[in-house]
Formats: C-alpha cells, structure tokens, sequence
C-alpha cells in the first residue's frame, strides 16, 4: 500500500463471512480511498452482493473488520449505519409502490428518523426544495405524484438511486444500477452516476464492461468469495487469472 | 395559510367529512333513535371499534397482524373491573362471607385476604393510569422481543394467538384471583356513582363515542403523518426503510403499543357499559372477531372499521338471536368473502362505488336546472378526479384502499385461523 491505511474511507480487513461452513467472503481485504469510484466484478457466485450486505450490516460477518472513516461498522445496527453515511442500492429495485415518487423520496430524507420525529415531521419549503432538485437530477420531476409502482423498471431504478442521494451519503454502494435497463436508460443512468459519484466515494457491482470503462477509478475481481486480482480495468483486464475465471466466458 | 391547504387536500377533506358524518350518527343519530337499553348494546359495539381502529394502524397500514388483540382488551377491562370490584366489595355488601370486604369470588375459593396485586386498585387514578399503561409495557415486551429478532408476517400472528390463548388460561386457572371462567361479575359504582340505571348507561355511551372520536382523530394523525406512510414503506419494503436508516423494530413495536392502548380503552369501556368483564372476551376467537371488524369495515380506514365494528356486531346480534349455533360459521364466511371480494372492506365499497355514484347524481342535479339540454356527458366525478390529482404526500383513505391486498398470506392465515 503507497498510503497509510487511516487515509481510506472505507478499510475493510480479513472479511469473512460462513454460511453453513460455506465461506461466501473469505479474508477479504478492500480499501476504498475519498472520492474513488470502485467496480466489482466476478462470476456469478463470487460473494459480490454478499460483501455490500456485510458492510451495510444486512449480514452478520464471521470475522475480520469494516471501518468506516473511524467506526466499526460490523458492530452497528443497520439504520446506524446509515446514518454514519453508508447509502446502499439494491440489486432489485427496492421502492415503495403504494407511495408516490415524492413520498418515497421523503422518507429518505434526513430528517425525522425517530419514531416521534416522525410524528413531527413537516414538509417545509427545504424539503420540498430538496426533493423536487434530487427528483431533476434522476429525470422524474414530471412523476413527482405518481405512484411509485406505475414507474418503469429503469424509472425504479433511478428512484432508489435518488433516494440515496437525498440522505448525502459518503460512502455509495450499488448492486447492477444498470440490469435490465434499456440502452437509453442506461446511457442517462451512466451520466446520472457519473454526475453523483463525484463528492463521494462509491462501490459498484456491474457486470456491463463498457458501463464499468466509463466509471471505475479502479476494479476489485473476486473470485469464491476472495481478492482474485484488483487495479485498473487495463490492469485486470490483462490478467490470466481474471481472463480464466470470467472475461474469457 | 394552514386553512387553504386543508382546503386543497382531497384526503383531509375526506377524512373531515368522514368524521363528521361518524360523529353525527354517533352523537345525535344513534342516541336520538334508539332506546337506552339498544343503545347501550351500540355503546358495547362501540368498544370493539377501539380494537379495530389499532388494527387499522398495525395490521392495514403497519402489516403486523396481531391475533391477540383480545389480551389488551382485557387488560383494560380487567384493569377496570378490578377497581369496581374492590368499590363493590364493602365489608358492609359482603359481610356474608367468611373474610368480608374482599371480592366475592374470591371467598368461595377461600382466599383470606385481597392478593397484594389487587391492592392499588382501590385507586381510580391508578387504575385509569393502569388502563393504559399496562398494555404499552406488555406490547412494548412482546414488541420488542419479537420485532427486535426479526420475528414477523405469519409467525407474528401465530405467537399473539398464542398469547391469547396463554391468557385465557391463565385467567380460568387462577379462579381465586381472577373470577375464573365466570369473570369478574356484579359490578355497582364507579367512584360512588351508580352504573347500572339507564341514566348511566347513556351518559357511559356518550363517554365512550367521545372516547372512540378522539381515538380516531388520533388514529387519523398518526396516519397522515410521516410515520404512517413509514408503516405502509415497512408493509412493503422493510429491507428498503431498514437501510434509509429507520429503526424498523422501534416502529413496529411503537404502533403495536397504540394498538393495545386503543384496545384497553376500548376494554375498560366495554366493562363499564356491560357491567363484567370474562376471559371470553380475551380469548383466540375474540381476537379473530376483532381482526375481521376491521377487515370488513377495510383495514386502511380508520373510519371505515368504527362501522366494520358496529354493522358485524349488529349482524351478529340480530343472526345469533336467531341463529346461534350458525353464527361463527357465518362470521368466517363474511370474513372470506370480503377478503376475495372486498379487499379494502366498506371504505373501499364507498370509495369506489357509492362516491363517483354520489358525485355523479349530485352532478347531475347542479347542471340539469341550469341547462336542461345538456348531455349526460360521462364526466369523471369531482371527488375521483379529486383522489386521482391528490397531493404528492397525502396518505387518503381512498388511495391506499384501492391498493389490491399486499399481504396475502396473513390475511389467508387468519382465514383458515378463522374457520
């Protein structure tokens, strides 16, 4: 490592996790510096998804550590996590379809957590200003008052990403932003993410190599549940190893 | 400023309306129309729709299916008739018995002394504190024990039939301390004041529908606020509230405490206007009874399940007095037939047919006068229009009940639990 280990974001070291016996992660060690736009990749099975659950809390690690600037993220509960500023996307669009597109950027807004917070919470002129400014950056400010599941799937996608950047997080973590989007909703996805991975750091799991060439500050391979190679696209493109386990498929 | 927003909100508006007319039938219809002794029997409808308008919080919006709701409506009403009992018991009423001055039930199990337990309950200020005290911290236990753990849908529902069924028990084991399965009877005074006569029943009626007004208001904030669109966010996506940094137990365990509360209120009530309290009213099917109350009157409206409440009790009075043996059976196919066809209940009924149908004939009326001619053009009534531009935010009644049942599989449970 050129840098001290203090410097990154995120430190996440011997990550391992069992199920069963079954080391999904295994010693898995990541540094994420400020500002890097990381991209995961791997064959099917590698422990991608599995690693983003882990720093996020939604799994239980068996060993080794997640720090977060200078929190132990594995020993928070998940809305800690959150609140100490780990956005997370999930690989399928996860929206409230009973909501419309302002209330389910509402709720994400940082603001009125607690239970009588959120009792108390009124929609001042700042949240509305927020919402209707993060609701033009991810291209639904004309579905303001639709319900959330009358959106396309693309239009979901774009919904749970701004709803992740309501709360401002710095560190982001997104599971295929990109899946199942059409051409066009994917060249407007790359530029929207391109746009906001700008003042934060963030963890991508993509499997679209063009998509990857645009964004990634560096790529981490995995492979059964561990480091296999990590560097730039070039770097790991040029891999035996990474050409053996998944581009040569 | 806050006027001209009402104004503009077609779910406010709706929800005002709605109260109204419910105050109008509760206040002045019912009390106008009826005698003191049917009103009386209203007044003990009534108190199962405290139980239904917390069912509306936790299970329609909330999506925890309670089965033991019946436990806090008798903790409430045991809570109450304690403190009757012991005003009842006298040493100069009961000195008859061989230990005078405790409650008679428990003299003829022999008991010598009033348990150290019953002991605060002398005090009505400490039994009211109690009524609503007692169920927010058992809810709070079993909300926290279980929505901390991750324990919910189906496996919820089974854990709180259990708890029923463990209370009822309970309650006919513990003959001395509790009246057994005979309850708690012969209930007199409330605080010196006589509740028997026909004078007190009316006036405990108006207590109650003042009671079961509030709860609704109260409901109805809750549900117009964030947290009410946080529940319905939870129902349908929990992982997705979880990571937008919610503590999803604290609010679960937080709505199924108001449930309670409404429920032992509801409990006490019910005491006060029937004059005992039983562990029947406690038990599994109760608590089914009081679950299908609101999934008649639509378990997203807090208005609609005060009328599921009374229209099944009323159904179940006039059908059992005829038909007794028949009435569970008919209760459960009410309950399936409203789940298959009715989804949200009454209030989805009134919003999708009886309202475009009212504006539509009230259309009808304004524009014939002025323009006798004009065609009886299919125009989307005004308040559908209304419901379909609402405000981004605006939890309506009327938009969430046309929402297709999201939990299929408790409402199926409690289906089958139900026969």
């Amino acid at each position: 490592m050129f840098e001290e280990p203090s410097h990154f974001i995120l430190t996440v070291e011997g990550l391992t996790v069992s199920f069963d016996g079954f080391k999904a992660v295994d010693g898995l060690n990541l540094y994420i510096a400020p500002n890097e736009c990381r991209v995961i990749i791997g064959p099917n099975g590698a422990g991608k998804t599995t690693v983003l659950d882990l720093i996020c809390g939604r799994t239980k690690a068996t060993g080794g550590s997640v720090r977060f600037r200078d929190m132990e993220l594995l020993k928070m509960r998940e809305d800690q996590i959150v609140h100490a500023g780990v956005g997370r996307k999930f690989q399928t669009p996860s929206v409230y379809e009973d909501l419309t597109v302002f209330e389910n950027l509402e709720i994400s807004y940082p603001k009125g957590h607690g239970v009588f917070g959120a009792l108390a919470f009124r929609r001042d002129a700042a949240v509305r200003d927020r919402i209707r400014d993060i609701a033009e950056q991810i291209f639904l400010d004309d579905s303001l008052e639709k319900k959330a599941g009358l959106l396309s799937h693309g239009q979901k996608q774009w919904l749970e990403i701004g709803m992740l950047l309501i709360q401002d997080p710095q560190l982001l973590m997104l599971d295929e932003p990109v899946a199942g989007m059409s051409v066009a909703e994917r060249r407007k996805t790359a530029e929207l993410l391109n746009r906001i991975i700008q003042d934060r750091s963030v963890i991508v799991i993509e499997h679209d190599m063009s998509f990857v060439e645009d964004i990634a500050t560096r790529v981490t391979v995995l492979h059964q549940g561990k480091l296999l190679s990590e560097g730039s696209l070039a770097h790991v493109k040029a891999d035996p190893r990474v050409a053996e386990v998944y581009l040569g498929h | 400023m806050r006027l001209s927003f009402s104004a503009s909100d077609p779910g406010l508006r709706r929800q005002i309306i709605g109260l109204a007319l419910l105050a109008a039938l509760l206040l002045v219809a019912l009390p106008l129309g009826l005698d003191a002794f049917r009103l009386n029997l209203f007044g003990k409808y009534l108190c199962f729709a405290f139980v239904a308008i917390g069912l509306v919080l936790c299970w329609g919006m909330g999506g925890i299916l309670s089965l033991g709701q019946g436990v806090f409506f008798g903790l409430g009403g045991y809570a109450m008739a304690m403190y009757l009992k012991l005003e009842a018991s006298t040493p100069e009423a009961t000195k008859i018995q061989s230990t005078p001055g405790i409650p008679d039930f428990m003299d003829w199990n022999q008991l010598k002394a009033l348990p150290l337990w019953w002991e605060p309950f002398h005090s009505l200020p400490f039994t009211l504190i109690a009524i609503i005290a007692l169920p927010v911290a058992f809810a709070f236990i079993i909300g926290t024990a279980m929505f901390r753990r991750r324990v919910g849908g189906v496996y919820f529902a089974i854990i709180t039939q259990a708890i029923a069924a463990i209370a009822t028990i309970l309650i006919i084991g513990q003959q001395g301390y509790t009246g057994g399965v005979n309850g708690i009877t012969d209930l007199r005074t409330l605080h010196g004041w006589d509740i028997r006569p026909d004078s007190a029943r009316v006036t405990l009626y108006f207590v109650c529908a003042g009671l079961l007004l509030l709860a609704a208001v109260l409901a109805l904030f809750v549900q117009r606020s964030k947290l009410g669109r946080i529940l319905i966010a939870m129902r349908d996506q929990e992982d997705r509230v979880r990571f937008s940094g919610y503590d999803v137990a604290a609010f679960k365990t937080f709505v199924f405490c108001l449930g309670a509360v409404f429920a032992s209120v509801g409990g006490a009530m019910f005491t006060l206007q029937v004059g005992f309290m039983s562990p029947t009213i406690v038990g599994i099917v109760p608590s089914i009874e009081m679950v299908i109350f609101c999934a008649v009157g639509g378990r997203l409206s807090v208005i609609g399940a005060v009328y599921g409440a009374l229209l099944v009790n009323l159904a179940r009075t006039s059908f059992s007095e005829s038909f007794p043996e028949l009435w569970l059976f008919g209760l459960g196919a009410l309950f399936i037939a409203v789940v298959m066809a009715f989804p949200s209940g009454l209030a989805g009924v009134w919003v999708e047919r009886i309202e475009p149908l009212l504006a539509r004939l009230l259309r009808r009326k304004t524009t014939t006068p002025a323009d006798p001619n004009a065609p009886e053009a299919p125009e989307p009534a005004p308040l559908t229009r209304d419901a379909a531009g609402r405000r981004p935010g605006a939890a309506t009644l009327n938009a969430l009940s046309t929402n297709p049942l999201p939990a299929t599989p408790m409402t199926d449970a409690a289906a089958r639990a139900a026969l």
